[in-house]
């Protein structure tokens, strides 16, 4: 499956400052009992945004009717630490988040979310305390230039692996790209029998 | 050019080199699967008419959804969801119609992912070894390159028998000096983990070096590698000597005869070049680790278990303290435990078990406290029977199951109530990891087995060896 292609974002943030989010707060393991990767949005972040009684909390800094406007997320350092669940980028888009932007972001989280066209932008400290300081701020984020633009003027330069930017900007497929190798991989596979 | 272990296991499974523009493309030589992960892969190979490119390269295994309570009287076994019952059928059945070697639930092999693949002699050094769940680092402790990938990547590997990456900085983390008794390798990574930051290894892998690793049995090391992720490195592995090749001779995977001579010259060339050159070296004072715990939300927040919670620095550290409760400078001897966790797959041996059995003999589990024994394999559940462990278990007051991931991520029905303190032997702290509320202590056997038999936190040195016991 192809994830949409990610150009340019024009969106509003949503912080979250707590460093170290984990990837069983973005969907707690309960819910990994699904075979499919539809319809997770209902769990991201579930613990945070309902009580113990699964009753909406209402200190929570995630909307319970999904991300709305707001599909930038913007949290503390180490964000999406801990396991390998590509269930957490799967449950951040389908409750509507398009970008996530940390001071740095865990490894692979960052590769997941990559391949489902959940953009992970790692910026700068200063940029990032920037961030933190402005929940709900108008932010464009372009993949294009490796831009991002604040409404108040807070500008900066990202770096995205070259080839999955490829994949998100062009539709490349990586799996159609391995296989387009077929031969190195034969010539491999009988080398080393 | 002097290389590193991690650059000759790179070098060795390129298929096609990396650039500017593309990653490498890597040859994986065993693909460990199980049930959570791996359903929306064999999906997309399914949508695309692909088939599995290697079914003699993957191994599956059921261990994160499988109840650890035996069957009941209808014969069922307690499954916590009927998801969790449907995905391990559909692991199965994906197994059957792609014809790869599933250690089912009535085989004698199966268990923990990264308890088996060691077990059977699958992993071995010189491998490059994926799966679909984070600590594949454990796998590393034999001199092999494994990591953790996502489901897009299990879909990459099952067809493709590759897959794409980029070349990892590297890191070497060197112990200098010796461990003290009763200190052991889940303290020596919670230690370094402290040292280093739940991020520190970020963009690395590690390759855990020094005389205090050396002296670690296979079964220690895969403790230290399997906590690498912890620190944020994808892999952490230890270079294979003597101690390797004598755990892994005459184990039904691996090489035997002619083939495991052969085998054993090749890894012997293995080791890092005494002249290679890391992106960066940590050292680590191994005689100054005590026995460690931690007290907040993160694995980095690790310290003595004969300490005091340190004051908060941040709002961050705040927070999980609050969360923890625990007070600034009260010792963690203070803390009432309701539960204890010995297994998973950083604890679930049977070095961690005669460890724990070691505190745990002739004591009781103290009133109150839910004390839960999980073994990581069947093997290991045959072989602690067979020695009695269960026996010393069981007479304490804490529970014998059936092996599988059980509380360490609490998604098959085990797990503490809101508000519960537990000791476990498991690898993350995480807010909710082990259960809504759930306040988790991470530790290592011995220390988790003495907090039982205390109810609280207790540092293990006091029950361990006989002399203690007797005065006491």
């Amino acid at each position: 499956m192809q994830p949409e292609p990610f150009i340019r974002l024009e969106a509003r943030t949503l912080v979250v400052r707590q460093s170290n989010i984990d990837t069983d707060q973005i969907i707690p393991a309960r819910f990994l009992t699904t075979t499919t990767r539809e319809g997770l949005g209902k769990s991201a972040f579930y613990d945070w945004r309902y009580t113990e009684d699964d009753q909406p909390k209402n200190a929570s800094p995630f909307p319970v009717a999904g991300a709305g406007d707001r599909q930038v997320l913007v949290a503390g350092a180490n964000f999406g630490c801990g396991s390998s669940r590509e269930h957490a980028p799967w449950a951040l888009l389908d409750y509507g988040f398009r970008a996530v932007i940390s001071s740095d972001i865990a490894d692979i989280f960052k590769s997941n979310a990559l391949k489902n066209g959940l953009l992970p932008v790692e910026v700068d400290q200063r940029t990032h305390a920037a961030l933190l300081e402005r929940p709900g701020i108008a932010i464009v984020i372009d993949l294009e230039s490796c831009t991002l633009e604040t409404e108040d003027d807070i500008r900066a330069q990202f770096t995205v692996e070259p080839f999955a930017r490829r994949c998100l900007l062009d539709g490349v497929d990586p799996l159609g790209h391995i296989v387009a190798h077929e031969e190195a991989i034969a010539a491999y596979e009988a080398a080393a029998a | 050019m002097a290389r590193s272990l991690f650059d000759k296991l790179w070098d060795a499974h390129v298929v096609v080199p990396e650039s500017e523009d593309s990653p490498a493309i890597l040859f994986i030589d065993l693909h460990l699967i199980h049930e959570v992960t791996s359903p929306q892969a064999f999906a997309v190979l399914e949508e695309r008419g692909l088939p599995v490119r290697r079914p003699d390269l993957t191994q599956a295994t059921l261990d994160h959804s499988t109840p650890t309570l035996p069957p009941g009287p209808d014969g069922r076994l307690p499954y916590a969801t009927q998801d969790a019952e449907k995905q391990v059928h559909q692991l199965e059945a994906n197994c059957a119609k792609h014809g790869i070697d599933l250690l089912g639930l009535d085989d004698p092999r199966r268990g923990i992912v990264h308890v088996v693949g060691p077990e059977l002699g699958l992993t071995q050094p010189g491998k490059t070894i994926v799966c679909g769940d984070s600590h594949t680092s454990t796998h590393g402790a034999f001199g092999a390159l494994a990591f953790g990938i996502g489901t897009t990547e299990v879909g990459h590997v099952l067809a493709t028998q590759c897959i794409l990456q980029r070349k990892p900085k590297s890191m070497r983390i060197t112990f200098e000096g010796e461990l003290s008794p009763g200190v052991g390798a889940k303290d020596m990574a919670l230690a370094m983990i402290a040292q280093i930051g739940a991020d520190g290894g970020q963009g690395y892998a590690v390759e855990f070096a020094g005389p205090a690793v050396e002296a670690l049995s296979m079964e220690a090391r895969m403790t230290l590698c399997n906590m690498a992720i912890e620190a944020g490195a994808r892999v952490g592995m230890v270079a294979p000597d003597e101690t390797t090749f004598a755990y892994l001779e005459g184990r039904e995977r691996a090489p035997q005869g002619e083939a495991w001579d052969a085998a054993v010259a090749r890894w012997r060339e293995l080791p890092s070049d005494p002249d290679a050159q890391f992106d960066s070296e940590v050292t680590v004072d191994a005689a100054a680790i005590r026995s460690m715990i931690t007290f907040g939300v993160s694995p980095d927040a690790a310290a003595p278990v004969a300490g005091s919670a340190p004051r908060p620095a941040n709002d961050s550290e705040r927070e999980a303290a609050e969360y923890m409760r625990f007070a600034a400078d009260r010792p963690f001897a203070e803390a009432k435990v309701d539960r204890v966790f010995i297994g998973s797959c950083t604890n679930s041996r049977m070095a961690d078990l005669r460890e724990a059995a070691e505190v745990m003999r002739g004591r009781k589990v103290a009133d109150g406290v839910i004390a839960l024994v999980v073994p990581g394999s069947e093997a290991i559940r045959q072989q602690a029977e067979a020695e009695g462990l269960h026996t010393v278990f069981t007479e304490a007051g804490a529970e014998w199951r059936m092996p599988g991931c059980s509380m360490c991520i609490a998604m098959n029905g085990d797990q503490g109530a809101p508000g519960e303190l537990v000791v476990s032997t498991s690898n993350r702290n995480f807010v909710g990891r082990q259960g809504k509320g759930v306040r988790t202590v991470l530790a290592g056997p011995a220390t988790a087995a003495a907090s039982a038999i205390a109810g609280h936190i207790a540092d293990p040195s006091q029950y361990l060896g006989t002399e203690a016991r007797d005065a006491a």
